[in-house]
């Protein structure tokens, strides 16, 4: 009989909650509010996209006519074209996507074995090294920001280099390297909030799963990519999209390292500047529409990335 | 067999060691040495020459000339200072509404989630997805829409209705400067949505069934489950939303302008340092202040 009841107890209650005018008020209105809040949220946050979207397909003649407000009356491929030409488009993303690409590769690597140490791997000293971590965090990159590029002017390893040649160490800039050394070593951009994800994902995985690798014979590395690292896919989109897209968009870093190599972010707020002087609209124009080649691959990224990416919230991914 | 073969607690150890090392050595080389350095350059005047950097002992000259003599670093630091102390607020507040509000669930939630987040990968300084006032003008034009229209939110109504239901002014102020930059505060509040996000979805159901056994209301559950057990995460959060804030400021854009174009590094060292202790002050006090009321679980 007991089991019986309680289904139909709660059945009941669903059913004046569905009929009795204040809960459907109550639940409705809520519903409204949560839509108008979602949808203006989205709004906002999508009207720049649509606008530059908008702006990149319109003719020079569409600009003065009123009438055009958002869909161009006379189609054109013409400002996107000169804004990929202008940006040599082909070459810029080129540098810009291999300078991320393997600073990303490099990142993800070292920042995962730092954190599965830090987070199964006790050793003597390793709190406080953690520590480390999050001063890295906390310290701005511009109180580094001279030191480090003189350090890769003159790039010496315990004048080890000055002694042999003479000179005073390596000229590193203008080159990959930086970008090479400083994720290798887990010091790139934001390296201390990866290693962060990295580690409270890790704690999140049960240690049973681990001695069950010991016990059925295998070390401690190929634990840790038989078992840590498959299990911490979502985290490991997190971290290379996170760490692809923000080298991507970086201009900080590349600006200070590299002089005579373009890449798209740096090359951006300059390629428009031409146009300005003769007509400062379709400069305008021009600068949108490269914008929009811009973050192009950017989204594309994220639409292939976006459902492990929300999957990674889901399953809770910072928060072991 | 000639190795003595080790506990798997000294060799995971060992193993560990090895595994931090490449980040101990960029900890090392590439951070602990030159915030060193740079320490050494703000207190000695660094001149270039053919092979390499002279440098000659001024004391704290850098400093005094900061707070005295230079024209704008006091006032753009104040700017950046009340920068801080503004939007951490809005933007935690913010954020953790957000998470909540998208943590429910509703038709079309993946979708909503995946424009949320969106903000975070656009948020690069190249791009004026907000423009800027002489750009929205000539974009008005373009688009033909007048002043008030297109993206320029008036919070003059909002205004209105809280003067009349009798608000402090510095609340109004506050508020609708806020509605104001909606557009910044979203798009610096992505990896805080996503941190929140993960902390709700960590809370145990059953805490909310066991309240909603005792006959909580939706409100009462959010004040005393939810809220108590993100609190950690919202001391995170406040941490991370303030470091996230150099980016975006005018004081770091002085420091590398001081460096590059003015090429007086010394100063700009100095400059870097001033900063990153203020930052570390205001940090200090946050966190401690903070971690007061934060409850943990365990």
């Amino acid at each position: 009989m007991k089991p019986a009841v309680r289904p139909r107890a709660e059945a009941w209650i669903e059913q004046v909650k569905r009929v009795h005018p204040i809960y459907w008020a109550k639940h409705w209105s809520w519903v409204a509010v949560r839509a108008i809040l979602v949808i203006g949220f989205c709004f906002v946050i999508l009207y720049p996209l649509f606008f530059k979207l908008s702006v990149s397909f319109k003719d020079r003649m569409d600009i003065y006519d009123t009438t055009v407000l958002w869909i161009p009356k006379n189609f054109t491929l013409d400002t996107i074209r000169i804004a990929f030409q202008a940006l040599s488009y082909p070459k810029t993303a080129w540098n810009s996507f291999a300078i991320a690409g393997v600073s990303t590769a490099m990142q993800v690597v070292s920042c995962s074995l730092a954190a599965f140490a830090f987070a199964r791997l006790h050793f003597k000293g390793s709190g406080l090294l953690f520590a480390g971590v999050i001063f890295t965090i906390i310290v701005p990159v511009q109180t580094i920001m001279i030191t480090t590029y003189l350090n890769y002017r003159y790039f010496d390893v315990f004048g080890l280099i000055e002694l042999f040649t003479g000179q005073r160490g390596f000229n590193l800039l203008d080159s990959y390297w930086p970008f090479i050394l400083q994720s290798i070593t887990g010091m790139g951009i934001k390296s201390g909030l990866f290693i962060f994800i990295f580690r409270q994902f890790f704690r999140g995985i049960p240690t049973e799963l681990e001695e069950a690798s010991y016990i059925d014979g295998c070390a401690v590395f190929q634990s840790f990519y038989r078992i840590m690292l498959p299990n911490a896919i979502p985290a490991i989109v997190t971290v290379v999209l996170f760490s692809f897209v923000w080298q991507w968009n970086d201009n900080y870093f590349v600006s200070l390292f590299l002089t005579s190599t373009d890449v798209l972010s740096t090359k951006l707020p300059v390629m428009w500047a031409s146009f300005s002087l003769t007509d400062p609209l379709y400069a305008y124009l021009v600068k949108n529409a490269g914008e929009l080649l811009f973050i192009a691959p950017i989204i594309l990224l994220y639409m292939f990335a976006q459902r492990y990416f929300v999957e990674s919230v889901e399953r809770s991914g910072l928060i072991g | 067999m000639k190795r003595a073969r080790m506990t798997l607690r000294r060799r995971k150890a060992a193993l560990g060691m090895l595994f931090v090392s490449p980040w101990l050595l960029g900890f090392l080389f590439l951070f602990v040495v030159p915030l060193y350095e740079s320490f050494l350059y703000s207190l000695n005047s660094l001149t270039l020459g053919k092979g390499g950097f002279d440098t000659s002992y001024e004391g704290f000259a850098y400093y005094r000339e900061l707070f005295r003599t230079h024209p704008t670093f006091n006032r753009v630091l104040t700017e950046a200072i009340t920068d801080i102390v503004i939007n951490v607020p809005s933007i935690t507040i913010f954020s953790l509404f957000v998470a909540t509000l998208i943590n429910q669930k509703f038709r079309g939630r993946v979708f909503a989630r995946a424009i949320f987040f969106l903000p975070v990968l656009l948020a690069a300084p190249v791009l004026s997805l907000e423009n800027s006032t002489q750009m929205n003008a000539i974009a008005s034009s373009i688009t033909g829409t007048s002043g008030e229209g297109g993206f320029l939110f008036t919070s003059f109504e909002l205004q209105r209705m809280l003067l009349e239901a009798g608000a402090g002014q510095g609340i109004i102020s506050y508020i609708t400067g806020s509605v104001d930059r909606i557009y910044e505060i979203i798009s610096s509040s992505g990896v805080q949505i996503l941190i929140f996000l993960a902390a709700l979805q960590s809370i145990s159901p059953s805490l909310y069934e066991a309240a909603k056994i005792e006959g909580t209301t939706g409100y009462e559950a959010f004040w005393k489950i939810t809220f108590p057990m993100i609190s950690p995460i919202l001391l995170t959060n406040v941490v991370y939303t303030i470091v996230d804030a150099y980016s975006r400021n005018a004081l770091s854009q002085m420091i590398t302008d001081t460096a590059f174009q003015s090429l007086n590094f010394s100063l700009s060292a100095a400059m870097a340092w001033v900063y990153f202790l203020v930052v570390a002050a205001i940090l200090l006090i946050t966190t401690t202040l903070i971690s007061r009321k934060v409850f943990y679980y365990d």
